[in-house]
């Protein structure tokens, strides 16, 4: 008898780095977006306000700035929504204050950037890396984030998927940082049968209300979440809480929820950090790179290569929590150690800080908002 | 105990570790009262409401009280229960904020939920003064007054929050006073029921921030004074004018039907999803 096998719904499509995201974004199941335009991420928004009315229950509103994006976006997250927003610098700088409180009432939600060149209005049009510590520490307080990037449009897509499954499987707001070339290229990618992808979802409660503890620490360090209008009726605060949400100031109650937001992200580290290497085996000089200038590096350890350098490549895919072990074991191997990125050094440090001076740390920055080409690259690996 | 203090038991978290922070004679837990008379008189399930705060005095009211609710920044309530009355639009989504937070850092949020009419009732608790900072002057602090951050007195006009959200296309817009308890239970179940924003200005006094610098005795001075500063508006002969007499007008200023943002939008998804089938 013959199996009917179900044919793979897979499509091609000519996209933007822009478009590849709110893909990935649908694909992941994002039913809400709130957001406010800004060059280069515009397209992003674009495409979901043609895409989610068209899709049952998807919501699409333009808000009045930035502030008002986070706001919605975490609301509709508390409703039980997967929800994005996109933005860019300024944007991204109003955003803060909302992240802060996403992370404190562990809201699932995920805030692309797409950098370009600053401070202030900066360079609009032009590519940057500049807000990688800022996504790290922009908000106020101490607090556990994750930082995602990508270096092409099949992996722009590919990554939201991952930050919504992070941000689900986390409760935590997830950012994914793109820059200006990644979002503005022009490539084939494939967006895959949505049965093949794996994607996650906030777990919800099992007990009766009565019974839910809506910040209990778990197993996992991630307490359920009950979507507002569940029958669950609880308090979500800003406020550092207790296990039902109430506001605390008992140091042994506070320092529990603090350090539970922090375990919750440590103790998965070994999920969470994702790079890719290239010729690392035997490599004597080792490029870290991320976004766009990973792909510069590609090039350029290829042509290393050819003239019998023994060099090699890490693209950093996770930026925060900073992927340490992949990092460490390069400067246990090599010599010497390439950052280049569209910035003064922000990643570098936390690259030197690994290294612990074992390594020579070679540094290629630009700020002029143009790109770093495989030729400076090969210049530092030689 | 009397049936009203029953009532107001039965909607109040007893898991919660009371006493409230309010100071006696506050404005703001007569407000709270009157929210809970006014569901309560609705027949609205609790597991239906949601009451999204802002940040100040009036935000903690949040806390206090068993619907779904949230607690938020400063001045950006509106921006959650846009997102959250989206999300599900079958929740009733009432919002509290000081007049500071409304007015003040959450202006712009108030003029533009105001224009798009989404469903939601705001409250806007209005006590002249930045409460829970200690009695700083906000955008409603009238011209003249006294507080820390204008020890001379205000040099700047306070806004009128019914012009305001009147002029920015709100559907609803009201005024009342926590000494005016009844009509307050009339104007925020109409409210609440309303389609569209809505909005109810409540005069609440703050006799602990801006009664004591500004020449109030008591707690009990300032609901006099509520009781003899306003007039309803329907008894004035030109109800778009303010008296000349400088009493407050209260009542309803405006109450049309406008469908809400969610109301449109779903409407418009549904005829885009028929087309596409
Ligand atoms: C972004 C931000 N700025 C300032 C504050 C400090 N702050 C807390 S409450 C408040 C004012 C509260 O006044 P109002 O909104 O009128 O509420 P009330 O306390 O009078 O009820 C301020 C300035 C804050 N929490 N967040
Ligand atoms: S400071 Fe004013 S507004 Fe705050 S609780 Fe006291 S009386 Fe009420
Ligand atoms: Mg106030």
């Amino acid at each position: 008898m013959a199996v009917q096998r179900k044919k793979r719904k897979r499509r091609e499509l000519f996209a933007l780095g822009n478009e590849a995201v709110a893909e990935g974004a649908l694909l992941a199941g994002c039913s809400f977006y709130a957001g406010y335009p800004i060059t280069p991420s515009t397209e992003i928004m674009e495409v979901m306000a043609n895409r989610l009315p068209l899709i049952e229950d998807g919501v699409f509103i333009q808000m009045e700035d930035e502030i008002a994006s986070m706001g919605a976006t975490i609301g509709a997250s508390l409703a039980g929504r997967k929800a994005m927003t996109a933005t860019s610098g300024p944007g991204f700088a109003l955003m803060q204050e909302h992240i802060g409180y996403a992370c404190m009432v562990e809201a699932p939600l995920v805030v692309v950037n797409v950098m370009r060149g600053g401070p202030s209005t900066g360079l609009p049009t032009s590519p940057a890396q500049a807000d990688v510590q800022m996504a790290r520490w922009g908000t106020h307080g101490d607090h556990p984030i994750i930082v995602l990037s990508a270096s092409d449009v099949q992996e722009c897509l590919e990554m939201t998927v991952t930050a919504f499954n992070f941000a689900e499987k986390y409760r935590t707001p997830v950012i994914l940082l793109l820059d200006e070339v990644t979002a503005h290229t022009r490539e084939k990618i494939t967006v895959p049968d949505p049965d093949e992808v794996e994607i996650l979802s906030r777990v919800t409660p099992t007990v009766p209300p009565e019974w839910f503890k809506p910040y209990a620490d778990t197993a996992r360090g991630v307490p359920a979440m009950a979507p507002i209008g569940s029958g669950y009726r609880t308090h979500v605060t800003g406020l550092t809480h207790d296990v039902m949400g109430y506001p605390t100031q008992r140091p042994d109650e506070v320092k529990d929820a603090m350090l539970r937001l922090f375990r919750k992200i440590d103790q998965y580290y070994g999920d969470i950090q994702m790079s890719d290497e290239y010729m690392l085996d035997d490599a004597e000089v080792a490029v870290v790179a991320y976004g766009s200038v990973a792909r510069s590096a590609h090039l350029a350890v290829e042509q290393a290569r050819e003239r019998g350098a023994k060099a090699g490549l890490l693209t950093l895919k996770t930026l925060f929590p900073f992927p340490r072990p992949a990092v460490e074991k390069l400067t246990h191997r090599c010599h010497t150690v390439v950052v280049p990125e569209m910035n003064m050094g922000q990643m570098s440090r936390e690259v030197k800080r690994v290294n612990n001076g074992r390594t020579k740390v070679r540094t290629i920055n630009r700020v002029d908002g143009q790109i770093i080409t495989p030729s400076e690259i090969l210049k530092a690996i030689l | 105990m009397a049936d009203v203090t029953q009532l107001i038991h039965d909607y109040l978290r007893h898991n919660k570790k009371f006493p409230h922070v309010f100071c006696a004679g506050c404005g703001h837990g007569i407000v709270l009262g009157s929210l809970i008379r006014s569901v309560h008189a609705l027949g609205l399930p609790k597991d239906d409401v949601v009451l999204v705060a802002g940040i100040g005095c009036s935000g903690r009211m949040a806390v206090y009280v068993d619907f779904n609710t949230v607690h938020t920044t400063h001045g950006r309530a509106l921006t959650f229960a846009t997102g959250i009355k989206m999300a599900n639009p079958r929740l009733k989504v009432i919002c509290v904020m000081g007049d500071g937070d409304a007015m003040s850092i959450g202006g712009n949020h108030l003029i533009h939920a105001a224009r798009r009419n989404i469903g939601v009732t705001a409250l806007i608790l209005n006590n002249q003064i930045y409460g829970m900072t200690g009695g700083q002057c906000s955008s409603a602090t009238p011209q003249g007054d006294i507080s820390m951050t204008t020890p001379f007195g205000s040099l700047e006009k306070a806004f009128d929050i019914v012009d305001m959200c009147k002029a920015a296309g709100a559907s609803y817009v009201a005024r009342g006073t926590s000494f005016h308890a009844i009509q307050l239970d009339r104007l925020i179940s109409s409210a609440i029921m309303h389609p569209g924003f809505s909005v109810v200005e409540v005069f609440s006094p703050c006799p602990t921030q801006y009664g004591r610098k500004n020449k109030f005795r008591n707690a009990v001075d300032m609901y006099k004074w509520l009781k003899s500063n306003t007039v309803k508006v329907e008894t004035l002969k030109d109800p778009t004018q303010k008296p000349d007499d400088g009493r407050i007008p209260i009542g309803v200023f405006r109450d049309v039907e406008e469908p809400g943002l969610e109301e449109r939008y779903f409407e418009l998804q549904r005829k885009l999803m028929g087309q596409n089938r």
